[in-house]
């Protein structure tokens, strides 16, 4: 019962979270002028909650394992968020900053999962 | 074009986001890995690939599409060494689990795996060790 009761609290949290991001979004620069600027406000809004998602179970992660997976999701996560701020903004180095995250984020995630296995790096 | 590219974005938004979820809600490594990496990877291709109808075959176009094609490769990669590195390195399931199709080995694995406090530490001492 106290399981049931904890689960649907929880639901309501992140329920009343995605509903706060889509009546309340963020107002970041450089969108203000564009067509679809609500719309685009509100996906940036999104994907930043996403990333607070994430960083929530880096925080609360039991073991190292987790936090290993949050931080890789957080990785191609934040590629999609640079590509729309490309879109928005209209300079072109956003995305580069997104390629250059996500093959870091592939190196280390590998190197992390062979630690965890219980290897050294050079094995 | 524009709204296709648009329409694109929303979607891979919404799959982002119950990915996202998926990490947060659900209770095991496994079960988190699962929701998450399939979702936010497809999420972020269907972003990129609208940045890429929006924006036309310009130099950010051309980006988008080898981001995609990087994405599509590693991801899984990534994903697969980090499950398979928990499951090596001693991690159970969780104890609602019905289906273990690759049992822990007797009497416990070789190696104990990593906790939380004794990783960076680790990693230090045997880097500086190593010649």
């Amino acid at each position: 019962m106290k399981g049931i009761v904890s689960w649907l609290l929880g639901t309501l949290v992140l329920l009343g979270l995605v509903a706060a991001a889509v009546a309340y979004p963020l107002q970041l620069p450089g969108y203000q002028d564009l067509p679809f600027a609500d719309l685009f406000a509100r996906i940036l809004t999104l994907l930043v909650l996403g990333a607070v998602l994430c960083l929530v179970r880096v925080a609360l992660g039991a073991t190292a394992a987790d936090r290993i997976v949050a931080i890789d999701i957080l990785g191609i996560l934040i590629v999609g968020l640079c590509a729309v701020m490309t879109l928005t903004t209209g300079r072109s180095w956003y995305l580069d900053i997104g390629i250059v995250w996500a093959l870091q984020s592939f190196i280390g995630s590998l190197a992390l999962a062979k630690r965890l296995e219980g290897r050294s790096f050079d094995d | 074009m524009t709204s296709l590219g648009l329409a694109f974005i929303v979607l891979g938004t919404a799959f982002n986001l119950f990915g996202c979820l998926g990490l947060v809600r659900l209770p095991d490594v496994y079960n988190r890995l699962q929701a998450a990496t399939k979702c936010v990877t497809l999420g972020t291709c269907s972003v990129l690939f609208g940045v890429l109808l929006a924006s036309g075959l310009t130099a950010t176009g051309v980006k988008c599409l080898l981001t995609i094609i990087f994405l599509m490769l590693t991801a899984p990669v990534a994903a697969h060494a980090i499950s398979r590195g928990s499951r090596r390195g001693g991690l159970p399931l969780w104890p609602a689990s019905t289906c273990d199709l690759y049992p822990m080995p007797a009497g416990g694995s070789e190696e104990p795996g990593l906790e939380g406090d004794e990783a960076g530490a680790g990693v230090g001492a045997e880097t500086g060790a190593n010649p």
